[in-house]
């Protein structure tokens, strides 16, 4: 396949689809490679998340690196990016935070076409709803500095959000009222498997190699540099490693004796049996807990909040669920008799200040993208921009410069836990 | 959900303790003679092992006393608990199994 980018193999247009559907569908191209690991790369990904996958896409397409291997122990996107709500927004308080995920929204916005694939990118606004009087001054704060720096924002009273989503229960006398809403018109949903499947397309038709059922088990170092990783199928060498394990981000960090302030903890979503359209929106309210969007296929994607706990079991406690149900029934009461189909957990990585880190590390040609917790997936692309600007040019840009591991040290921490609420 | 052995009470449900992370991490004595570095590692740095994981937990709607747990934090059983002071019982293979 020739090295050129998105649809350099097939194309994917109306015209490919006739095509196609002249052979009955039976002489698609598969979309990529699944090579051998060659002995040498000049950049191995370790994590074939929608992260890891488009680190190498930009590494291959921004900076011309295209001798790359992304490694992922199990399938591409079986981790916490085919787990997730799918919820993208830019709507964060502080302005390290707003400007990297608001890099990442433009990016979304133009993303299926770049990627010639379909990512399903549905800008059908996101409401954070306000249940106290601090939440609404939090709200207002938030939504003036969002537009300070550019980033659409609106405050919706409760008679908006009535009008809007005529199902919320926003009566005064629920047990947590609905008191408004900051709302973000630009935000939305995205497929989640659609933006790994792409981004691997893409950055395979650049020639990068995607390998998977292929475990890192250690990171070879010599001299504070890194020499490459051991792996469930032999060594293989690079002189540059970025990890981006989300959950797993620890037990690599332990191979290469770093010290990463993370915690891994459960972070569970459920879907609904498919119903005719009710929600046009997203709707999150931090306070109970509960966020929930209605997916194409008319099933109602359901957050929950994370165990309290520490895990890696890709499972949470049943108590988590069941207060997170509550919560959406007192404010859809017309879900309550809505049947669940099937409910599952994803292992996310919690920083102190739940900001991500996108970073050197003190292991020469060793980088580490992660913290991401409950909220990275609507960060895939600028996450995956800035991260190969960082390991490209070995040093960060300047889009991601407050996100280095030695902000834990000097103190510079970007508190975004309370005040944008920042469950996803 | 899991149930989990408070050694003052028995066992009861995981939703009546609250989560204390990591254990056996010592207060420094000093704090002031701490460089940024060591003090970095004392607030924010954890091991997050996957498998074999001593934590600490508190009984929070119970005799909301402090202990410690022994917890594989792939299967989410537990293994023991014992009181703050007493050390870890030792461990059959190594800790962290991955
Ligand atoms: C239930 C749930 C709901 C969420 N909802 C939202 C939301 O609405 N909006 C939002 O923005 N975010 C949300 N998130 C968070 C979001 O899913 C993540 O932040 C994001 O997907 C992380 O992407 P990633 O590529 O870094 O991680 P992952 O997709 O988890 O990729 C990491 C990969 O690394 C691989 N790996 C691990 N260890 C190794 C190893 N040793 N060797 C090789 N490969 C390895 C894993 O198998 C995995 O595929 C949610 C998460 C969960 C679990
Ligand atoms: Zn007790």
């Amino acid at each position: 396949m020739a090295k050129q980018g998105p649809g350099s193999g097939t194309k994917y247009s109306v015209w490919s689809l006739a095509r196609n559907a002249l052979s009955h569908h039976e002489n698609w191209t598969q979309a990529w490679r699944s090579p051998e690991p060659r002995p040498e790369y000049d950049v191995i990904i370790v994590g074939g998340g929608g992260h890891g996958l488009a680190t190498a896409y930009y590494l291959a397409k921004v900076h011309g690196v295209t001798n790359v291997a992304v490694v992922e122990k199990g399938w591409i996107g079986g981790g916490n990016t085919g787990r997730n709500t799918t919820i993208v927004r830019s709507n964060y308080l502080w302005d390290e935070a707003a400007h990297l995920y608001e890099k990442s929204l433009k990016l979304w916005e133009g993303l299926s076409q770049d990627l010639n694939y379909n990512v399903m990118f549905s800008q059908r606004g996101v409401m954070n709803l306000g249940h106290n009087l601090q939440d609404m001054r939090d709200i207002y704060r938030r939504s003036a500095a969002n537009r300070l720096n550019g980033i659409d924002s609106e405050v919706l009273t409760p008679a908006d959000l009535k009008r809007m989503v005529p199902i919320m229960n926003t009566s005064k006398d629920s047990r947590y009222p609905v008191l408004g809403a900051s709302y973000q018109p630009r935000g939305g949903v995205a497929r989640h498997d659609a933006v790994a499947w792409g981004f691997a397309r893409g950055a395979d038709s650049y020639g990068v190699d995607i390998i998977q059922n292929c475990e890192v088990t250690g990171i070879r170092r010599d001299n504070g540099r890194v020499t490459g990783v051991e792996t469930s199928r032999g060594f293989i060498k690079s002189r540059k490693v970025g990890v981006v394990a989300a959950g797993h981000s620890s037990v690599i960090a332990n191979m290469a004796e770093i010290r990463m302030p993370v915690e891994s903890h459960p972070l569970q979503a459920l879907v609904s049996e498919p119903v005719k359209p009710v929600l046009h929106t997203v709707v999150m309210s931090n306070a109970v807990h509960g966020y929930v969007s209605q997916s194409d296929k008319g099933e109602l994607v359901i957050g929950a909040g994370i165990d309290a706990y520490t895990g890696y079991g890709q499972r949470g406690s049943s108590e988590i669920i069941e207060g997170n149900i509550a919560a959406i029934c007192e404010l859809f009461p017309i879900f309550s008799r809505v049947r669940m189909l099937r409910q599952w957990g994803g292992i996310v990585d919690v920083t102190p200040d739940a900001c991500p880190i996108l970073s050197k590390t003190d292991v020469k040609g060793l980088y580490f993208n992660c913290g991401w917790g409950t909220g990275g997936f609507k960060a895939t692309p600028g996450s995956g921009w800035a991260f190969a600007h960082t390991i490209a040019q070995d040093r960060p840009h300047e889009l991601n410069e407050a996100f280095a591991l030695n902000r834990f040290v000097s103190g510079a921490l970007i508190d975004e836990h309370g005040a944008a609420g920042v469950a996803h | 959900m899991f149930i989990i052995d408070c050694p003052w009470c028995g066992e009861r449900d995981q939703s009546e303790f609250s989560y204390g992370g990591e254990a056996h991490i010592v207060r420094p004595v000093e704090p002031e003679a701490l460089s940024d570095n060591e003090w970095a590692d004392y607030l924010f740095m954890r091991k997050n092992t996957k498998g074999r994981y001593l934590e600490q937990w508190v009984h929070s709607a119970g005799c909301r006393r402090w202990f410690n747990a022994v917890r594989d934090n792939v299967t989410y059983e537990i293994s023991a608990t014992y009181k703050p002071g007493d050390s870890a019982p030792a461990a059959e293979h190594a800790e962290g199994t991955s």
